[in-house]
């Protein structure tokens, strides 16, 4: 499958290392996708990685990705200025299961550092449909203050009517808010338990220990659901790299229930 | 108003402590308000009081050559202060108010001798101490991990 030209049309940096661009398709009708799905996106022979996707579903004109910088193909990626063309193929992937939660629902979503990426497209997604749910609740755990995401819509999330917890790993005197791993939030949360549905993207530890805190809190296994990773290099669920257990996560993922998840997640070798 | 008894009660830390326990700690207990900024430990002080946050928000902070760092942040419901159980009865850490807070402050020195004269009742706060300590050990950990400085 050849990548499709991609155009920057903006680009905005977001922390020290991480990116965001605005891309439209140069032929063709947009690219539409369901919120957690990914693209390989390439940058002219840098190589190709999957990226998920960080825009709007139901906006689908602009192709929105959100990229930290960590290597080559990614460093290519984030310096691309707008006119400059990058390669795309995809979407790819399970996505959010968002249409399968039920009406007067409470959902928490809970996300670390980069996580937040994947989880935006359902943020909006929900937000667009508030009226259908109960609490949108949102724990978002973060290295730094500076190192936070989309922090000017945060509070327009807020005002959207979704409750908005923010943590970060270590802070300064200037910073007053909290303080402490995202776990710490879902107690503070006071989420129903029963019946509340959870997305969980971030670092594999953080998820597992986050999905961890939500069972406690009476949050189901079967009733969440992670994004993962792993090292995919085709996207399409031919080469094998991105194995999980009997699953590919280019194709049965990168959005898994955790009831069906986590037995292969305490195997340490994979 | 409620009595302190009924305002430690509802607590994470003193949750399903009997009557007459709770009203024993209360004894050791007075409610507090403290402004923005202030210090309810220091380090290296000695430590012969603990706090209940009622309301407001406390940082546990350290200390370095030019610059402060704030490890942890702590709400309504949270205890602040351990070191009143432990010799050297010193604080480890700087907690100062992020806000205006309303607090019960405890007497440790009197809390100590109730524990030393009831060993149910010492059992039964050091058991709701060690759950609150091992909750924040292990979110130490993964602070320690560093998750999100790592691609």
């Amino acid at each position: 499958m050849m990548p499709e030209r991609f155009e920057v049309i903006s680009r905005r940096q977001d922390t020290a290392d991480t990116w965001t661009l605005e891309l439209e398709r140069c032929s063709g009708d947009p690219l539409e996708f369901a919120p957690g799905q990914f693209t390989m996106l390439s940058a002219g022979g840098r190589g190709e990685v999957p990226i998920s996707i960080s825009g709007d579903p139901d906006h689908p004109g602009r192709l929105v990705h959100t990229v930290r910088a960590v290597g080559l193909a990614t460093e290519a990626i984030c310096a691309a200025e707008p006119g400059r063309v990058l390669g795309a193929r995809g979407p790819f992937g399970a996505p959010w299961p968002v249409d399968q939660v039920a009406e007067g629902s409470e959902v928490v979503i809970a996300a670390g550092g980069i996580g937040l990426a994947p989880l935006r497209p359902a943020i909006l997604w929900l937000l667009a449909r508030r009226e259908r749910y109960g609490r949108l609740v949102l724990l978002y755990g973060g290295r730094a203050p500076d190192q936070l995401l989309y922090t000017d819509e945060l509070r327009m999330w807020e005002e959207r009517g979704m409750e908005v917890l923010v943590t970060v790993d270590s802070a300064g005197p200037e910073w007053l808010g909290h303080v402490g791993v995202v776990t710490r939030l879902v107690g503070r949360a006071r989420l129903g338990g029963e019946g509340t549905f959870a997305m969980a993207c971030g670092p594999e530890v953080m998820m597992r220990f986050t999905v961890a805190a939500l069972r406690d809190a009476g949050v189901e296994a079967g009733r969440t659901f992670v994004s993962m990773e792993r090292n995919m290099q085709c996207g399409i669920g031919h080469c094998g790299h991105c194995q999980l257990g009997p699953t590919l996560v280019c194709r049965d993922g990168p959005v898994y229930r955790w009831s069906e998840l986590a037995h292969w997640l305490d195997i340490r070798e994979l | 108003m409620r009595t302190i008894d009924e305002l430690i009660g509802s607590a994470p830390v003193f949750e399903g402590l009997e009557r007459p326990h709770l009203e024993v700690i209360a004894g050791c207990g007075r409610n507090e308000h403290v402004d923005s900024g202030a210090f309810l430990l220091r380090e290296g002080e000695p430590s012969e009081r603990f706090f209940l946050i009622r309301r407001g928000t406390v940082a546990l902070e350290v200390r370095a050559p030019g610059r402060i760092l704030t490890v942890e942040t702590l709400q309504a419901g949270d205890p602040v202060g351990w070191s009143w159980l432990t010799p050297p009865y010193r604080s480890r850490l700087d907690a100062r108010a992020l806000e205006a807070c309303e607090l019960i402050g405890f007497d440790g020195v009197c809390l100590r001798g109730k524990i030393e004269a009831d060993h149910d009742l010492g059992y039964q706060l050091m058991r709701r101490f060690a759950e609150n300590l091992v909750d924040r050990l292990q979110a130490t950990r993964l602070q320690l991990l560093d998750v999100y400085g790592h691609a």
